[in-house]
């Protein structure tokens, strides 16, 4: 397929401004290096695109089992309303008494918010989950200094954690410990009893864990790091097993982040836009970043809170990701939203026993909202890896589940069906899974050789990354 | 079904049998009994006719202002009709990142059409694929030019104060030292900065146009910044980056900036794009996503994240950001619309823009309101006047349906862009004529 | 698999050739990178930089992971095998020609092993 700036030719343009009505002025001192953009017509621009578009697999295109995603259906109401008028020409600065609509959105998703999590203020501004655990490892780095505890320097994170954790952790200015889980995936009590101490500011957890399980240990996990003067900061990525059903506040945590693009149904957009709002107990709530719309009366404002770390980014938040999950809250309710997750934990459960028959389970017990395959002795008998796997699901439409994640787990592949999948779905995706794994006893080069029936065939990435290429060059340069 | 739950309680049944027991709540068995929610306090469910007629009264409680003359970080640009019919495609809205990239050869190809088209708006040689908006851009930025012995920031005060804001916060987080330097009548105050730039300097941070709408000496200022050992950072308007000289002809070793004049909404701000690019040499240190070229089995071209031993999922701890989800979306829409605007018609869009404003700033002078400072602008500018006036003026354009500049210290901050006409600039001038008139 | 007789090992799969009494020359074993495989780029020390025997000395990246390289002796880092910026391959195609780091002033040295022990370590992690 062309690049853009591969086709059209130099003569060609759209018409999409009229001529200047004032008298024209331009720079003095004005660029020398050449631009060049593409020069397309409508008609070449939008079959280019339409090009592009063919080769991109949407939630639309078919099953998306990504664990720790959250891959569930994007209602199309969400995104009607969300292209409103009366939201996208709003200039963010146009001042709050012309803004009441949209600070009351953003208000009203605030108690949303605060009621699922269990926790008394909220911040929308986070563009996605990693800026909203940044920010929320700071409320608790304010925490601190404003006691004027300066030991405490570590946060403590498992072994099983995102990579975005100890990251977040780091940008915060902590040190990270890393604890290692026990084998049965959760927190290993010993070593965080071990861990803690008069230098740990806190530790991040997410529940149910990255394998899939809900800790029974959680209270006592809280507990232990409380009583050291540490803080619980709750990853929301997999809330989608426990919203509405059990509140990271009452686990014990004090500060967590969620994505609206996972659990909340906001589209992912091929990588963004999300939107990682954070919720946090009485004692942070001054910290939070400002402004965070508050209710007067029958009037919505902004308000800065008194002691706020500042901005983690300009203007309010992602406003019409907003939007969209503030549309799918409202259309859930207090009645369907347990129910999103209950199913989401039945889909999981379902595919997790049809699939054992073939594979082995990293856990044998029942997961929450995804679960956890490992290849490892696929591996070593056949030769044949998570890799191949993914790739011969491929071949078949559909995107293959999480790989080599989390670490703890060789040969890992994580499954999350979501609640929005239907058991009909699940069979047929099931008998896929069944067919590969007969196909990696008895003809595991062909896995080896997956995918053959894509646009493009397994890509040299070592080379990408050792003389890399991120731009196209004119034949100028 | 209200929660989009395709299985029906009979097709629930058959999947608890399959799975073995009674009921769902069976699998919350780690879940200690008394932390089940009892009672949710959210509203009630509601059909999507309700839901529908609910969030389009909040739409309709917000003035939607037919004139805009404010800008200040966030500005109304002419979209192309192509650009929302194509970015609303569903499998471009609903697709997630594109690790496999087999499936993913259209979002990984737009976003090399994007980093490229960056590039040339720029002059530098490599983009990242987004970070979350201009501020954080900025705030990133810093973390790319710390080195060990060269560990102190520097940031003119002509920078939108908002993302001042940010590299404050993020520098609480890191540890690092930020020091504003001074303006002098609007522009960055080249003695101050000169004093100012240690041997333990690692960058210095310069907007432009700043945020007066001014234009700094910019070359001028990265030779300054280069003498002192450290970096020089540039946050620069895109539109403005069709006409003047470029950050990589000034000098800049990382040009970041707020790219949501590229065919995204204002949208009450967010969400927008934050654009990233470096010279060659500091590439390794940019945040978040990169695409690449390279050749697949069959040795045909293909599209790949690349130098992903950067990123937060391989470094953890190590890497020098946590980033993860970013704007795809929105870069996506502004390699759109600069494919459909061309250089030509992206020049066009800042030469009416910045004919526009100086045609205003005419308009209001002679009105009464002189500028503040002097030196050439590109499509903002500030006029002097007291906070009163500020005000006054403000109320009577809203009055007749237009956003007025932005009340500022010292006056107000006004910006055209090539979609206001001259028969809207002469209401507005007519309108604060009268207000001084009183 | 090759173990050069000439050279010492440390458990972590790095080798070190002492050029002189203080002058140690340090690269990464055959085993090491048959282990991490097609590496995509260097994170070479600093000149100057002080190093510490048991602490890293810098990283190496393959696609998909990142890996320290410990560093075997305590002193300051001499000089950097610049070469392996544009080629981070020859780790893999010459593993004991590809040095990484001369490090000079060498003060004190983690536990050394031969070339027997060494690929003893490493039948015992296979």
């Amino acid at each position: 397929m062309k690049l853009i700036f591969e086709r059209g030719d130099p003569g060609q343009h759209m018409t999409l401004l009229p001529e200047c009505d004032v008298p024209e002025v331009s720079l003095k001192e004005r660029r020398a290096l050449p631009l060049r953009l593409p020069h397309v017509s409508e008609n070449e621009l939008t079959r280019h695109y339409k090009q592009l578009s063919d080769r991109v697999h949407g939630v639309n295109d078919g099953f998306y089992p990504l664990g720790s995603c959250t891959m569930k259906y994007n209602p199309k109401i969400d995104e009607e309303l969300a292209a409103l008028p009366g939201f996208t020409r709003l200039h963010p600065l146009q001042g709050d008494a012309a803004s009441q609509g949209a600070l009351e959105v953003l208000w009203r998703m605030e108690q949303a918010l605060g009621t699922i999590t269990g926790m008394d203020g909220v911040t929308l501004q986070p563009a996605a989950g990693a800026h909203g655990e940044f920010t929320g490892l700071l409320l608790i780095k304010a925490y601190h200094t404003a006691r004027k505890d300066s030991l405490r320097t570590k946060i403590i994170v498992p072994d099983s954690a995102h990579g975005t954790n100890p990251a977040s952790a780091r940008m915060a200015g902590f040190d990270v410990v890393n604890i290692p889980s026990g084998p049965d995936g959760c927190v290993d009590l010993t070593a965080l009893r071990a861990a803690v101490g008069p230098d740990t500011a806190g530790l991040m957890l997410t529940n149910p864990n990255t394998v899939g399980i809900f800790d029974k240990n959680i209270l006592k996990i809280t507990e232990i790091v409380h009583a050291a003067g540490g803080l619980c900061y709750y990853d929301g990525a997999n809330l989608n097993a426990v919203v509405g059903v059990v509140r990271p506040g009452d686990m014990g945590f004090d500060v967590c982040h969620l994505n609206l693009h996972k659990t909340f149904a906001a589209p992912h957009g091929g990588g963004g836009p999300g939107s990682g709002p954070v919720c946090c107990k009485e004692a942070l709530c001054r910290f939070l970043p400002g402004p965070v719309a508050e209710k007067h009366g029958e009037k919505f404002r902004f308000v800065t809170p008194r002691n706020s770390i500042g901005r983690v980014r300009g203007f309010a938040g992602n406003f019409t990701v907003i939007v969209k999950s503030l549309a799918y809250i409202l259309t859930l309710g207090r009645e369907q939203l347990p129910q999103a997750a209950e199913n989401a934990v039945l889909n999981a459960n379902y595919m997790m026993a049809r699939l054992a028959k073939n594979y082995e389970m990293a856990y044998h017990e029942f997961c929450m909202h995804e679960f956890v395959m490992t290849l490892d002795q696929l591996h070593q008998k056949t030769g044949v890896s998570a890799m191949d796997i993914a790739k011969g699901l491929l071949d078949s439409g559909i995107h293959p589940p999480t790989m080599y994640f989390p670490l703890i787990v060789h040969e890992a592949l994580m499954i999350e069906p979501c609640e929005t999948e239907s058991k009909e779905t699940m069979d047929e995706v099931c008998a896929v899974f069944e067919a590969l794994r007969k196909e990696a006893e008895t003809d595991p080069q062909a896995l080896h050789d997956a995918p053959k029936h894509t646009p493009v065939r397994r890509l040299d990435e070592v080379e990408a990354a050792r003389h890399p290429i991120v731009r196209y060059q004119f034949q100028q340069d | 079904m209200g929660s989009y739950v395709p299985n029906s309680p009979e097709v629930q049944r058959e999947m608890l049998d399959a799975i073995g027991v009674r009921s769902i709540r069976d699998l919350y068995a780690n879940v200690p009994k008394k932390m089940f929610v009892r009672e949710l306090d959210l509203p009630h469910e509601m059909s999507e006719l309700e839901v529908r007629a609910a969030v389009t009264e909040l739409a309709e409680k917000n003035r939607v202002f037919k004139t805009c003359l404010r800008g200040a970080g966030s500005y109304r640009h002419y979209i192309p009709a192509v650009v929302k019919s194509i970015t609303s495609r569903e499998e471009l809205v609903t697709a997630y990142t594109p690790y496999q990239a087999e499936i993913s050869q259209g979002i990984l190809q737009s976003i090399f059409e994007y980093q490229t088209m960056l590039c040339e708006l720029t002059g530098m040689d490599v983009s990242n694929a987004s970070v979350y908006d201009g501020a954080t851009a900025a705030a990133e930025s810093i973390t790319m030019c710390l080195e060990r012995k060269r560990t102190r920031a520097y940031v003119s005060a002509t920078v939108n104060p908002q993302v001042i804001a940010v590299m404050r916060t993020y520098c609480f987080g890191s540890g690092t030292s930020l020091t504003v330097l001074p303006a002098k009548d609007g522009r960055t105050d080249k003695a101050a900065l000169k004093a100012a730039l240690g041997d333990d300097a690692a960058c210095f941070y310069l907007q432009q146009p700043n945020y007066f709408g001014l234009l700094e000496d910019a070359a001028e200022l990265g030779g300054l910044v280069h003498a002192a050992g450290a970096k020089f950072v540039m946050g620069v308007n895109p539109i403005a980056c069709a006409l003047m000289k470029t950050p990589a002809e000034c000098g800049a070793d990382v040009a970041v900036g707020e790219g949501q004049p590229l065919g995204l909404d204002t949208a009450f701000g967010g969400p927008y794009l934050g654009f990233m690019t470096a010279t060659h040499d500091m590439m390794r240190h940019l945040p978040g996503r990169i695409v690449g070229q390279t050749r697949d089995v069959d040795g045909k071209t293909g599209y790949v994240l690349t130098l992903t031993a950067r990123e937060q999922h391989i470094r953890r701890e190590k890497a020098s950001s946590n980033i993860c989800s970013n704007e795809a979306l929105c870069a996506f829409t502004a390699g759109l619309y600069l494919s459909a605007m061309g250089a030509d018609g992206l020049r066009r869009a800042a030469e009416l823009s910045m004919s526009k404003a100086h045609y205003l700033a005419g308009e209001l002078k002679r009105a009464g309101l002189p500028l503040l400072y002097r030196g050439e602008y590109f499509h903002e500018f500030v006029t002097a006047c007291d906070a009163r006036t500020a005000a006054a003026i403000e109320k009577a354009l809203e009055k007749a349906g237009i956003l007025g500049g932005l009340p500022v210290e010292g006056g107000i901050l006004w910006c055209a862009t090539e979609v206001v006409t001259r028969t809207e600039l002469d209401q507005a001038v007519e309108i604060v004529k009268e207000v001084l008139g009183k | 698999m090759k173990f050069p007789a000439e050279l010492k090992y440390t458990r972590t799969h790095e080798w070190v050739k002492m050029e002189t009494e203080t002058d140690a020359l340090v690269g990464i074993s055959d085993f090491a990178q048959d282990q991490l495989g097609d590496l995509v780029f260097v994170n070479l020390p600093v000149v100057g930089d002080t190093v510490t025997a048991g602490e890293t000395l810098c990283d190496v990246e393959s696609v998909k992971a990142v890996s320290d390289v410990i560093s075997p002796v305590s002193g300051t880092v001499a000089a950097v095998n610049e070469d392996l910026l544009d080629a981070p391959e020859k780790l893999n195609e010459d593993p004991y020609g590809a040095w990484i780091a001369r490090i000079e002033k060498v003060s004190a040295t983690e536990e050394l092993l031969d070339a027997a022990a060494y690929e003893a370590v490493t039948h015992e992690e296979a």
